[in-house]
């Protein structure tokens, strides 16, 4: 099946919201069906060429290309195919994604993979906050699937997520797992402050020293097994997570004690070349 | 002018049970004939009174707060979408105002009494009543831990209190007086409740909450208020309130009232593990004194959002399922909370609570003096009434509901019992004539000359939840507002409200305390007769 490709035109001016871009939907539609999909550039009805250089149909296998960071939900609630972004996207990308696969290779904004119920996103750049999260007043972040950010993260990543993986490549800001539930968030190069405030439970995973709030209690260094299958699912996207004993052990930080929660920050340290 | 013909009429108010006759409209009212104008041919449909409700939530600071709180029900509900004719609106757990009107008259209901408002959010409660469009409304004053009415209980300076409350009234522009928790929300500004009716109420030497309820109902009777004292009673939700809500009861005798949302306050047992269902004894002692009124406060399950005046009961919620929690102090007058719950069939609780609602329905023999209600947003959102009225017209379906409970709660509650069916005249009953009745609103939820015209029509039916959920026609004033499905016209209701009277020196009184205790001004504190949109002031009446 050869790929539906999207080439931006022109780059809107206020937000785009083009969540008719989407593996399923395109499926079905004939190319003159895709270019007139519905569109909201602002409140505006629009259609989807008027911002977009369409090729193919039938697939469920979208490339697009541009500058996309305006355009926001892409991907929202797919269950199958391929969505890949040569360049940067918006808001949304991937919220309540069933299924499938999102490659971007620029950045992505806030909200990436946001609710979703399973499936796989891979952003090379930086991402925005609310990775993996609830929206605002709901209870429950993703449940399942793998979210992988190459560059840095914005606020309450996986803030009430309840299963599913985040690997963050670059710094994570504030209140990384907030309210989490579940699920585990790896964090190559740490995170600033109040990490895992009101978790109940989940595992959070730092390569780098973290500062810890107060209500987190150390509770014994060791190196677990399950690290190990993490690493052997991480490595084909180039992720290595350490673990063997002669290389450091994780050091366990348990809570949010203030719920109280039953949660766990893990920390990686090195051992001492001596 | 508007003739409805060939219909089968179901009109409790005139004795009218499923005759056919024709329905005659002529300047909003019935009439005996009309000449010309439109014929609405109702050949094999049912029409009933426009639905009356006597509870409900729906416009003010407590509702509103709900609204803020679940944005994530705002994303999955229904949407109205802006036309020429309605503005747009969100329906849902806790609809806007707009919504609120489209929702409840596309159901059939065209009179609704906001049950809860502090004073001090009555004029913000009135301008949210304007804009709930087609329905005719009123409201209802809190007063049972108003601070200053209090304290007067405690000086026993009954006349001064029975001005204050009258003052009270008039300055909210509302139509009567509600009762939450009487002593027990002034009680928890110092972290307490108020559960027995004897004990005094913290921060007091000898009120106790027997006191607060005997002493409004009392002014309520002799001011004449057309709708008697609205009193949600001690201990709402809490297993054994029972002997509470009976020893209540007790106190209210040779008084008039209305018990609201009973359903909360008819449990057994001991504590959340041996809560079970004491509907039968409520209903025993309720059906032998006929001075009372209730509402069901039904439950049914699904997704929802609880708000009263009872402070200490959310917060109590609040701990029980830690979910969001909001907390509201309204100054010297009341308090409020806020609490998103989920109503589960698998639990032991919430499945008493389903059965106990109906249960009272079905147990209480007089329809005239028990009216449908879920205590809306508390027990169930207003637009899952005809899923009540299939529950209580079909024991069928009842039984098939029951499966869903576990064994436990099966042995814990009297509804497998009970086979009684509604009829179409009792729903009306129900659903419109009686809540008219008990509101003190002879022109409506009746279908004689002089009356209202509000009217449903509804194409018979086998599935009833569908029958009462889609009327084929809806008039409001004589106009018609809902035809198949849509929404005609959206006139603007009218409000009921009373003045009752009081001795002018009453202001002498209130002001200085003004001064002291509240954070408004005496002379901005009285809603202006211009806030209040097409205001109607009914009569009080000798009791």
């Amino acid at each position: 099946m050869s790929p539906i490709i999207l080439t931006l035109k022109e780059s809107p001016k206020v937000p785009l919201e083009a969540e008719t871009v989407t593996p399923d939907a395109f499926l079905t539609m004939s190319n003159e069906q895709i270019r007139s999909s519905l569109v909201y550039h602002g409140k505006r009805h629009c259609r989807l060429d008027d911002f977009f250089d369409v090729t193919g149909e039938y697939s469920d296998h979208i490339e697009m290309h541009g500058d996309l960071h305006r355009v926001k939900l892409l991907g929202k609630s797919m269950s199958r195919g391929q969505l890949k972004v040569h360049g940067s996207v918006g808001m949304h990308l991937g919220a309540d994604m069933r299924g499938g696969r999102i490659e971007v290779t620029g950045d992505a904004g806030d909200w990436i993979g946001a609710e979703m119920i399973n499936g796989f996103i891979h952003v090379h750049g930086n991402g925005g906050g609310q990775i993996g999260a609830a929206y605002r007043g709901s209870l429950r972040g993703m449940k399942n699937g793998t979210i992988i950010v190459g560059g840095t993260a914005g606020l309450e990543v996986g803030m009430r997520m309840r299963r599913g993986t985040i690997v963050v490549g670059g710094k994570v800001r504030d209140f990384c797992g907030l309210q989490m539930k579940g699920g585990t968030i790896i964090l190559m190069s740490g995170a600033e402050i109040r990490t895992g405030a009101w978790m109940v439970r989940g595992t959070i995973l730092s390569l780098q020293p973290l500062p810890l709030m107060p209500t987190f209690v150390p509770s014994g260094h060791y190196n677990p097994s399950f690290i190990d299958l993490y690493a052997r699912e991480l490595r084909p996207h180039g992720i290595s997570l350490p673990n063997s004993p002669s290389s450091g052990t994780w050091s366990r930080h348990c809570g949010d004690t203030s719920i109280p929660g039953k949660g766990e920050i893990l920390i990686w340290n090195p051992a001492l070349l001596t | 002018m508007i003739r409805i013909t060939g219909g089968k009429i179901y009109d409790p108010a005139n004795g009218i049970n499923g005759q056919v006759r024709d329905l005659c409209i002529d300047g909003g009212k019935f009439v005996s004939s009309v000449i010309g104008g439109r014929t609405i041919d109702a050949t094999g449909m049912i029409i009933f009174p426009g639905g009356v409700d006597v509870h409900t939530h729906v416009a003010g600071g407590s509702i509103n707060f709900a609204r803020a709180m679940t944005p994530e029900d705002h994303r999955r509900t229904t949407a109205f979408i802006r036309t020429q004719s309605r503005r747009s609106g969100l329906g849902g757990m806790a609809p806007t105002t707009f919504a609120t009107g489209y929702l409840y008259a596309g159901m059939g209901w065209t009179t609704v009494n906001e049950a809860a408002v502090p004073v001090l959010s009555a004029r913000h409660t009135h301008e949210e009543l304007h804009d709930i469009p087609i329905l005719d409304k009123s409201s209802l004053v809190l007063m049972a831990n108003n601070e200053i009415l209090l304290d007067l209980f405690e000086a026993g300076d009954f006349e001064r209190a029975k001005d204050v409350v009258a003052w009270y009234i008039w300055a909210a522009k509302s139509y009567g007086v509600k009762a939450v928790n009487p002593g027990g929300v002034a009680a928890w500004k110092w972290g307490k409740d108020a559960k027995q009716l004897t004990d005094p109420i913290e921060g007091y030497n000898t009120i106790t909450p027997g006191t607060i309820i005997g002493g409004l109902a009392q002014i309520i009777d002799e001011l004449g208020l057309p709708h008697p004292m609205h009193l949600h009673c001690n201990n709402l939700g809490a297993p054994g309130n029972v002997w509470t809500t009976l020893e209540t009861m007790k106190l209210l005798e040779g008084r008039r009232a209305h018990i609201a949302h009973l359903q909360y306050h008819a449990y057994g047992g001991d504590d959340w593990d041996t809560m079970r269902s004491a509907s039968a004894e409520v209903a025993e002692y309720f059906n032998t004194h006929t001075n009372m009124t209730t509402d069901a406060g039904a439950v049914l399950f699904g997704d929802t959002v609880t708000i009263t005046a009872d402070g200490p009961w959310q917060h109590l919620l609040y701990k029980l399922t830690g979910r969001k929690w909001g907390n509201l102090d309204v100054e010297n007058e009341t308090g409020c909370g806020i609490v998103p719950y989920t109503y589960r069939p698998s639990n032991l609780v919430n499945s008493i609570q389903w059965a106990v609602g109906l249960e009272l329905l079905l147990l209480i023999n007089d329809p005239w003096r028990i009216f449908l209600s879920t205590d809306h947003p508390n027990g169930a959102c207003f637009w899952r009434y005809p899923e009540i009225i299939q529950l209580l017209m079909s024991f069928d379906f009842r039984k098939e509901c029951m499966t869903k409970l576990t064994p436990i709660a099966r042995e814990r509650i009297t509804l497998p019992d009970i086979d009684r069916e509604y009829t179409l005249y009792e729903i009306a009953t129900i659903t419109s004539a009686g809540p008219a009745r008990a509101l003190g609103l002879s022109q409506k939820g009746s279908l004689g000359i002089g009356a209202d015209a509000d009217v449903v029509i509804y194409e018979e039916e086998k599935d009833i939840a569908k029958m009462f959920s889609h009327p084929r026609y809806v008039l409001k004033g004589g106009e018609v507002v809902i035809e198949d499905g849509d929404i005609r016209a959206t006139p603007e209701g009218r409000e009921f409200i009373v003045k009752p009277s009081f001795n002018p020196d009453i202001e002498n009184f209130l002001k200085p305390k003004f001064e002291d205790v509240y954070t408004m001004s005496f002379e901005n504190y009285p809603v202006e007769m211009e806030r209040v949109s097409h205001a109607e002031i009914r009569d009080c009446i000798d009791t």
